[in-house]
């Protein structure tokens, strides 16, 4: 019993983090349409950010670093975004290999700057107690992560659902020309959601990092479960990647546990079957 | 002025071992290899309007099961070899059925994200893939008893192959049924219409590129005689993919000229600067930005282009 709930919290904190790093991708796809595979790389670049800073400046703490990352990579996450995707934006393919390229040039410059070497990230003083709930032992970071990607999902939900921006956003990846022709500025709303998506990549890679810590190929190894998870919940779905992503979390950890050397088989098996069944995925809209 | 260029590469694949050494005569070999690769993800890419970011996975698969067969199970290099084509075939077509549920984009995530897994399986499983260590001490096999050890040998061998997969790849595009996949490519909606079956023709497609794959898998594997997961992972699909559209999709020999210069980069590159990723990616921005068509396109457009500003 202990076992299943230790894993089942270790899975919820896993689907955490993966909606943390698929909201923003699948935000992307839904606006742009188009399949951002600099994500990986924005998240590893996050959790090197965390992981030097943290260890370099012994004042900061993990969320003021998490915000600071998330900025700093949303802003380079913008500057890619103005100066090269928006040149080719009759060309998706090529936007698609130029953030393919993208992501090897960074994962690259990431091993050059700071090594080969694993870095741990500290996980917070405050919070390394564990935590003790129905005679269970909690570890109480991965708790607070999970709080944390519920808050984000609603507060995606409210922006999406509730502001004016979400409402222009909305209308884009409805109708793009539509919305181009009732005078909704599309193309900076696309410089706004990518920014928007690449900065919650990057500070999700820093609150990942006390449970992965940083290191060289975290991009190739968080870029498929993103894809994974919007595969499954439905290209362009917010809550379609929220599912996903706790669905995903369930049977990577539980995966991982049960059958270690089948891991990665088990993982693409719900796949399979969602895009036998539904290609459009659980909740999605979009035709892919 | 084809028929030049023709006898001009025949009479150079011919002379190449009697005047070049080694190190030439192995890298023409790689050349070879990379061509047939990079020319089967064209059947795809440029033929079929299907841009996949997995293709590595055919590559490595076959490698991968030839490699364990032959150490591993003791099977000779002819069973081997066709227990991993027949293999790695019935893997693509079991890809070709979950990925061609979709296309466009989806298609490209689906089959990144299925040659991802094969890559981290390749890892994990350390207990069947020796994992990071890769598989090591293989040997070339040695067909109608002739040993293909030597650079030179190996080099006709793998010539042969090339020979044989360009011209079976351009008689697959230029058949009847070539001209129904460029015309899926196309006209996807018409050609239902007209009575065609898209997806059949798609997943057709599919397999036969794999079935290349596999064969450019198999000689890469009788090459280097080491197997390592990194020829599954998406650098190895994605120094494909840059060959095919350096070269321009779509054409017949574009993607051969592609990869033989992606190749003629990585080795040239590789004994200055350590940093490969980082120059494939810049590599792909430039390409994209600049050169959308391919290469030899490209300079044309560059070349009108500066032939015009004097004036």
């Amino acid at each position: 019993m202990q076992f299943w709930i230790i894993q089942g919290l270790n899975s919820l904190s896993l689907g955490g983090l993966l909606f943390l790093l698929s909201s923003g991708f699948s935000l992307i796809f839904g606006l742009m349409r188009l399949a951002n595979l600099t994500h990986g790389a924005f998240f590893m670049l996050g959790t090197y950010f965390g992981a030097i800073a943290l260890r370099d400046y012994s004042g900061l703490n993990l969320w003021v670093t998490a915000i600071g990352a998330g900025i700093i990579v949303a802003a380079l996450g913008g500057l890619f975004e103005r100066l090269v995707l928006t040149r080719l934006k009759t060309n998706p393919l090529g936007q698609v290999l130029v953030t393919l390229g993208m992501a090897f040039i960074i994962s690259d410059a990431c091993l050059v700057l700071w090594g080969g070497d694993s870095i741990p990230v500290p996980t917070p003083h405050n919070l390394q107690a564990p935590t003790r709930l129905f005679g269970f032992v909690f570890p109480t970071y991965r708790l607070v992560l999970v709080a944390i990607a519920i808050a984000t999902a609603i507060g995606l939900y409210i922006l999406i659902d509730r502001t004016r921006l979400g409402a222009m956003i909305r209308a884009g990846v409805d109708d793009r020309q539509m919305a181009r022709a009732v005078g909704i500025p599309v193309s900076r709303l696309f410089t706004i959601v990518f920014c928007l998506g690449a900065g919650i990549a990057g500070a999700a890679g820093v609150l990942g990092g006390p449970i992965l810590s940083a290191y060289p190929g975290l991009d190739a190894d968080m870029l498929p479960l993103a894809l994974i998870v919007v595969i499954l919940g439905g290209i362009g779905s917010l809550f379609g990647a929220f599912i996903g992503s706790f669905i995903i979390g369930f049977i990577y950890t539980f995966g991982t546990v049960l059958f270690p050397e089948l891991a990665y088989i088990i993982l693409f098996l719900p796949m399979i079957f969602v895009i036998a069944f539904r290609p459009q995925g659980l909740f999605g809209r979009l035709g892919t | 002025m084809k028929w030049i260029a023709l006898a001009l590469f025949a009479a150079v694949a011919l002379l190449l071992p009697f005047v070049a050494g080694d190190f030439y005569v192995n890298l023409a070999s790689q050349i070879f290899i990379a061509a047939i690769f990079a020319l089967s993800l064209n059947l795809l890419v440029g033929f079929g309007g299907m841009t996949s970011l997995g293709h590595a996975s055919y590559l490595g698969v076959a490698a991968y099961l030839s490699a364990l067969m032959t150490t591993r199970y003791g099977f000779g290099h002819g069973a081997a070899a066709l227990i991993s084509i027949l293999g790695t075939v019935a893997m693509a077509a079991f890809f070709g059925l979950i990925a061609l549920r979709a296309t466009g984009l989806g298609f490209l995530m689906i089959t990144l994200a299925l040659s991802q897994v094969l890559w981290g399986l390749a890892y994990r499983m350390s207990g069947i893939t020796n994992g990071d260590n890769g598989i090591a001490g293989l040997t070339r096999p040695a067909p109608f008893g002739i040993s293909l050890e030597s650079p030179a040998a190996f080099y006709w061998f793998s010539l042969l192959a090339a020979i044989i997969a360009f011209v079976m790849m351009t008689i697959f595009v230029s058949s009847a049924f070539g001209s129904s996949l460029k015309g899926v490519r196309d006209q996807p909606r018409r050609m239902a219409a007209l009575g065609f079956n898209p997806w059949m023709i798609r997943w057709i497609t599919f397999v036969y590129a794999g079935f290349w794959g596999g064969i450019a898998g198999l000689l890469y594997v009788y090459y280097n005689k080491y197997i390592h997961p990194t020829s599954l992972s998406t650098t190895s699909s994605a120094e494909a993919l840059l060959g095919v559209i350096a070269g321009g999709s779509g054409t017949l020999a574009g993607p051969a000229v592609g990869a033989t210069l992606v190749l003629l980069l990585k080795n040239y590159a590789s004994a200055y600067v350590e940093r490969w990723n980082m120059l494939l990616g810049l590599v792909f921005l430039f390409i994209v930005l600049v050169m959308p068509t391919g290469i030899v396109p490209g300079l044309q457009k560059l070349a009108s282009r500066l032939w015009r500003r004097p004036s």
